[in-house]
């Protein structure tokens, strides 16, 4: 069972009490987009077989929206960070680094 | 059918006599059913995949339109995909017109499978039976009745007492969600996958196509913006078209190919039980509960579960699903509380946003793109490469017309939501 470690209260939960959210860092376009924009926006989904960003809810814990990086592969967690990050930090980059070097997701690296 | 192998692999039929003459000689003269060849340098046509869907695809471009110098590249063996994996339920009764013409062209086309392929698939139009255990449920299945009425698609609403009728091992005052009707199509039922995938790769090894297993095309070459071949693992081969049939895989070939694709790729599981004395005779649907059953030749009973929520590539699926399908089912169907499960599998399902399949050209020219059946393709096998064929030969076809993968853009769903219910 997938296993993710809640960035607010701590909790490390299991995915029975957690609801997914899909892609992270996506990056909205609306009324005057280009079609392209808009279409990429809604359904052009990243669908990586490895390293993932990924919107998460503690729905059954504190009921808190924050963000993961995991192997879609694997399912290896990399790490977990709050839902106000506009791009993966540091330490999470690292942490993907030292087991996928080279990786890219999107315009991160 | 003509061969390219000469005498030493023309297919002989299988029939009765063939049966008689093998038994009188200790079974020692059957040939093997399909031709392990080293790949070419060039095909006409490259399909990547060798799941039902891509070898059906290759069946038909050489019967419908006499190109027979296909290979179709399988990365482990052909049917190990989601072709060997799925519940094999097989029925057409969706909403939308562009769906029912495309599975209903497929349903028929199974009726005579056996005979075309001259393998035996075992369909058995066994009837499928979706129930109805809400309010909405009923209107929901009352509007697809009349819709399948008005596409030819035989299918009718049948009320508690003819569903207790024809499945007496059902419970249709459960306590929660009572059957209040259900959906019929006597013409639905299952076939045995692997059959499926194993008569048309004997088929198109007959023709002389070229089944090439466990090898990975891991690029694809181009010329501009013109497909000219693929990188493989055994090397570089050359084509002037290429058909990209990976199901689960389709957004890590799309990305080799250079364009995107509206799919999520994500687990789907299916568990069997021991096997029992039969009880049911007909496939049931439970989409409220989320679970569908049927009973194999063997006597098990074949349990369909859900989709895991998140975006993954293991083909086994969280255990929890498991959980919450048994403990549905076990509500409509009492007596499977007492069952073993033998075995639990997933396959990765290919999931659009309006849950209908995508028969494509690409943004890459002589690339064309069949995919996102997610959980229900198995049952679309043969119109899928019916209509894939005709897309590749003419560049067109009336089938695939409202399938493009531009549909998204331009906002012109095929709205299957509903009537795709649980993952079938
Ligand atoms: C548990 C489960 C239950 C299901 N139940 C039903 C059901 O009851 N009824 C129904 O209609 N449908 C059902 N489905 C859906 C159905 O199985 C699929 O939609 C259908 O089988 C897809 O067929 P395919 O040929 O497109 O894909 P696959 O059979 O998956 O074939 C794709 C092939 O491509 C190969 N491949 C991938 N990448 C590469 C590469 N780079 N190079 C070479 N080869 C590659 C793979 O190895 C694979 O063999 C179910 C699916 C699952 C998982
Ligand atoms: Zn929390």
């Amino acid at each position: 069972m997938l296993t993710l470690h809640c960035p607010y209260c701590g909790v490390h939960a299991d995915e029975t009490e957690l609801a997914s959210g899909g892609e992270a860092h996506l990056k909205r376009f609306g009324p005057g987009a280009s079609d392209e924009d808009f279409e990429g926006y809604l359904f052009m989904r990243e669908n990586p077989k490895g390293v993932h960003f990924e919107r998460w809810r503690h729905a059954y814990g504190c009921g808190k929206w924050f963000l993961a990086a995991r192997c879609t592969n694997t399912l290896e967690v990399f790490g977990t960070y709050p839902a106000q990050s506009t791009e993966p930090p540091q330490h999470v980059r690292d942490a993907i680094s030292a087991k996928r070097p080279g990786w890219t997701w999107r315009e991160f690296s | 059918m003509d061969s390219k192998f000469g005498d030493i692999f023309r297919m002989k039929r299988y029939s009765v006599f063939a049966v008689a003459r093998e038994a009188a000689r200790y079974h020692t003269g059957w040939q093997r059913a399909w031709a392990s060849p080293e790949p070419k340098k060039k095909y006409d046509v490259i399909i990547v995949g060798a799941g039902g869907h891509g070898l059906a695809t290759a069946f038909y471009l050489g019967k419908n339109f006499g190109i027979t110098n296909v290979a179709i590249i399988e990365k482990g063996w052909l049917g190990g995909g989601n072709t060997g994996r799925n519940t094999t339920i097989i029925r057409s009764n969706y909403l939308q017109d562009p769906s029912a013409a495309l599975y209903e062209k497929s349903r028929s086309l199974y009726e005579t499978m056996s005979q075309d392929l001259n393998y035996n698939v075992m369909f058995s139009p066994r009837g499928v039976m979706m129930l109805a255990q809400t309010e909405h449920e009923v209107r929901g299945y009352l509007r697809t009745a009349h819709a399948n009425a008005l596409q030819g698609v035989a299918t009718r609403f049948i009320d508690p007492a003819e569903v207790k009728k024809l499945v007496p091992i059902i419970n249709i005052h459960g306590p929660r969600y009572p059957v209040l009707g259900a959906l019929w199509q006597p013409r639905g039922g299952t076939a045995r996958h692997d059959a499926v995938a194993w008569g048309y790769a004997r088929a198109c090894s007959d023709m002389g196509m070229h089944v090439i297993q466990q090898t990975e095309v891991t690029a694809v070459r181009k010329e501009g913006n013109r497909v000219v071949g693929v990188d493989t693992t055994r090397g570089p081969i050359d084509c002037d078209k290429l058909g990209i049939v990976v199901a689960g895989h389709s957004g890590v070939m799309a990305e080799r190919a250079g364009f995107r694709l509206p799919i999520e790729s994500a687990p789907l599981q299916a568990l069997v039980s021991e096997p029992i004395k039969p009880c049911m005779d007909v496939v049931v649907m439970a989409n409220t509960v989320h679970g569908y059953m049927s009973q194999s030749d063997k006597g098990e009973m074949v349990i369909g579960g859900g989709t895991d929520s998140y975006n993954a590539y293991t083909q086994r699926g969280s255990f929890h699903h498991i959980e919450e399908t048994v403990r549905a089912l076990v509500e409509t169907f009492p007596m499977i509380s007492r069952l073993k499960m033998l075995r639990q599998w997933g396959g990765i399902v290919d999931m659009t946003g309006d849950r209908s399949p995508i028969l494509s050209k690409t943004p890459v020219e002589g690339v064309f793109v069949n995919c996102g059946w997610g959980t229900g393709g198995f049952k679309a096998t043969p119109g899928s490469g019916w209509a894939m064929a005709e897309l590749m030969a003419k560049g067109h076809s009336p089938l695939t017309e409202e399938f493009s993968m531009f549909r998204f853009r331009e906002g012109k769903f095929i709205d299957e939501s509903v009537a795709a219910g649980v993952a079938h």
